[in-house]
């Protein structure tokens, strides 16, 4: 085909501002499954700015694949049926910086990968989007294995790795600037 | 706190009315203090190109003439990472996802949007000049006098209540999407004294892979307030700069109802491997 071998260049991102609160956010946006769904799980965490204040503009979307590591080709992530899942959420922190996904744990998508959630940070101010990852804490032998957490120092990698909660909720807080700045990712193409 | 005050603090927080107690140091600034800013870094970045360094094609996300992105922009640098799995794909989004009268903005509500009907329309593609087909597109925008239907904008200029500026759509098989919406205004923000946005629709966009997502900003041409944005200019490369602008084009442009405008939007390369059209199933 003549016409993929065109190379094009990229349209700049900008910032999603301020105002996409009565645009972007829908009807159960952050419920990939339902609250009752076997094995559903929180997925939780604050985003903070560079002094540690939570940023209370902020807008997150995750793609994971499913407890079985299958990646959903269903549509319906802006309709929710409450059965299909889709494997994607988005949701609006809310005024002190902290968003909630309802979600499950991702199944790892090849025997002896670390199973990770891929997820998208959206702010204003935030001149273009961030992507990075959310790893499950708990193969740690497939997380030493992993090409990228294995291309990291070892104080950077932690802040990939989610913490499991007591009561099986995950834990992933995204710190945009500072010391302990969030790994956040660029591919081939970009 | 006595309840009374958590009340009223519950509701200032609600419907920000204690948006104008802004740190003082944000809003103090002229124009001609960013403007000069904005010149300083746009020229180092020309003397760079001229010495050999790469032109850049997207925006710096450490900008500080766009005062907001000084405490949220990461200091590392962005880690190279091979997609793996799930960011080789995206989420599937279809009929059941969105209604087909979502792309018109003109016909939400009970009566005719006040303001300039416009279509904008165009492509998606992604970096290797395929087209990206059956993919969600959302816009945004401020109404005919630049006000947003949002709690939080407090410019006071009227809200249209026939327009709420909130638009999707499917691409079609040559990537094409099309919507029939109002020209918004520019509107005054509060980054520095006098701060003006151009006039702008917002554009949330997905590719095949998750890694193309992206979000950006459709401009409108020769708007004057190009170069005194911070937004606009923290894309340091006026080539760059120019792909968010949008072209007036007359074949779109419609008898007697709209004036037409056409944008093209390219998405990052995939890191899918591709077969040939047809096996791709």
């Amino acid at each position: 085909m003549s016409e993929s071998t065109t190379k094009l260049v990229a349209t700049p991102g900008q910032t999603i501002g301020p105002f996409y609160g009565f645009a972007l956010p829908y009807e159960k946006d952050s419920q990939l499954v339902h609250r009752a769904h076997t094995g559903s799980i929180r997925l939780h965490g604050v985003v903070t700015d560079g002094s540690g204040s939570p940023i209370p503009d902020s807008m997150l979307e995750i793609w994971q694949a499913d407890e079985h590591g299958e990646i959903s080709r269903e549509t319906g992530s802006l309709v929710r049926d409450d059965h299909t899942f889709t494997g994607f959420g988005r949701v609006a922190v809310d005024n002190v910086g902290h968003y909630t996904f309802t979600t499950v744990n991702p199944g790892a998508t090849e025997q002896g990968k670390a199973p990770f959630i891929s997820m998208v940070v959206f702010a204003r101010g935030l001149l273009n989007r961030l992507f990075t990852r959310i790893y499950l804490p708990e193969d740690t032998e497939a997380l030493a294995n992993d090409p990228l957490l294995s291309s990291l120092p070892e104080e950077r990698r932690k802040t990939l790795i989610a913490e499991r909660e007591p009561n099986g909720d995950l834990r992933f807080d995204i710190r945009l600037q500072g010391e302990d700045e969030t790994v956040f990712l660029t591919y081939p193409g970009i | 706190m006595s309840d009374a005050t958590a009340q009223d603090q519950a509701f200032d927080a609600e419907t920000f009315d204690d948006s104008h107690v802004l740190d003082p140091a944000a809003t103090a600034d002229s124009q001609d203090q960013i403007s000069q800013e904005i010149t300083d870094i746009h020229e180092a970045y020309r003397k760079g190109v001229e010495a050999g360094e790469a032109q850049e094609t997207q925006p710096r996300i450490d900008f500080a003439p766009y005062r907001s992105s000084l405490l949220r922009h990461p200091t590392k640098d962005l880690h190279h990472a091979d997609p793996e799995t799930i960011e080789l794909w995206s989420p599937a989004f279809g009929e059941r996802d969105v209604h087909i009268l979502e792309s018109d903005l003109t016909i939400q509500h009970n009566g005719e949007p006040l303001g300039e009907r416009i279509v904008v329309q165009g492509r998606v593609l992604d970096g290797d000049g395929r087209p990206v087909r059956n993919q969600l597109v959302e816009i945004w925008q401020a109404n005919a006098a630049g006000r947003y239907v949002h709690k939080r904008d407090q410019h006071p200029a009227p809200i249209d209540p026939n327009f709420t500026g909130v638009g999707r759509c499917i691409t079609g098989p040559n990537g094409e999407y099309k919507f029939t919406t109002i020209k918004p205004a520019p509107y005054p923000w509060k980054n520095h004294h006098n701060a003006w946005r151009p006039a702008h629709i917002h554009f949330s966009l997905f590719g095949t892979d998750f890694t193309q997502r992206m979000i950006t900003q459709m401009y409108f041409p020769g708007d004057p307030l190009f170069p005194l944005d911070p937004i606009y200019q923290a894309i340091t490369d006026q080539d760059a700069r120019d792909r968010l602008v949008a072209t007036y084009d007359h074949s779109v442009t419609s008898h007697e109802w709209n004036t037409g405008y056409r944008w093209d939007i390219v998405l990052s390369g995939s890191n899918r491997t591709w077969m040939e059209e047809g096996e791709e199933h």
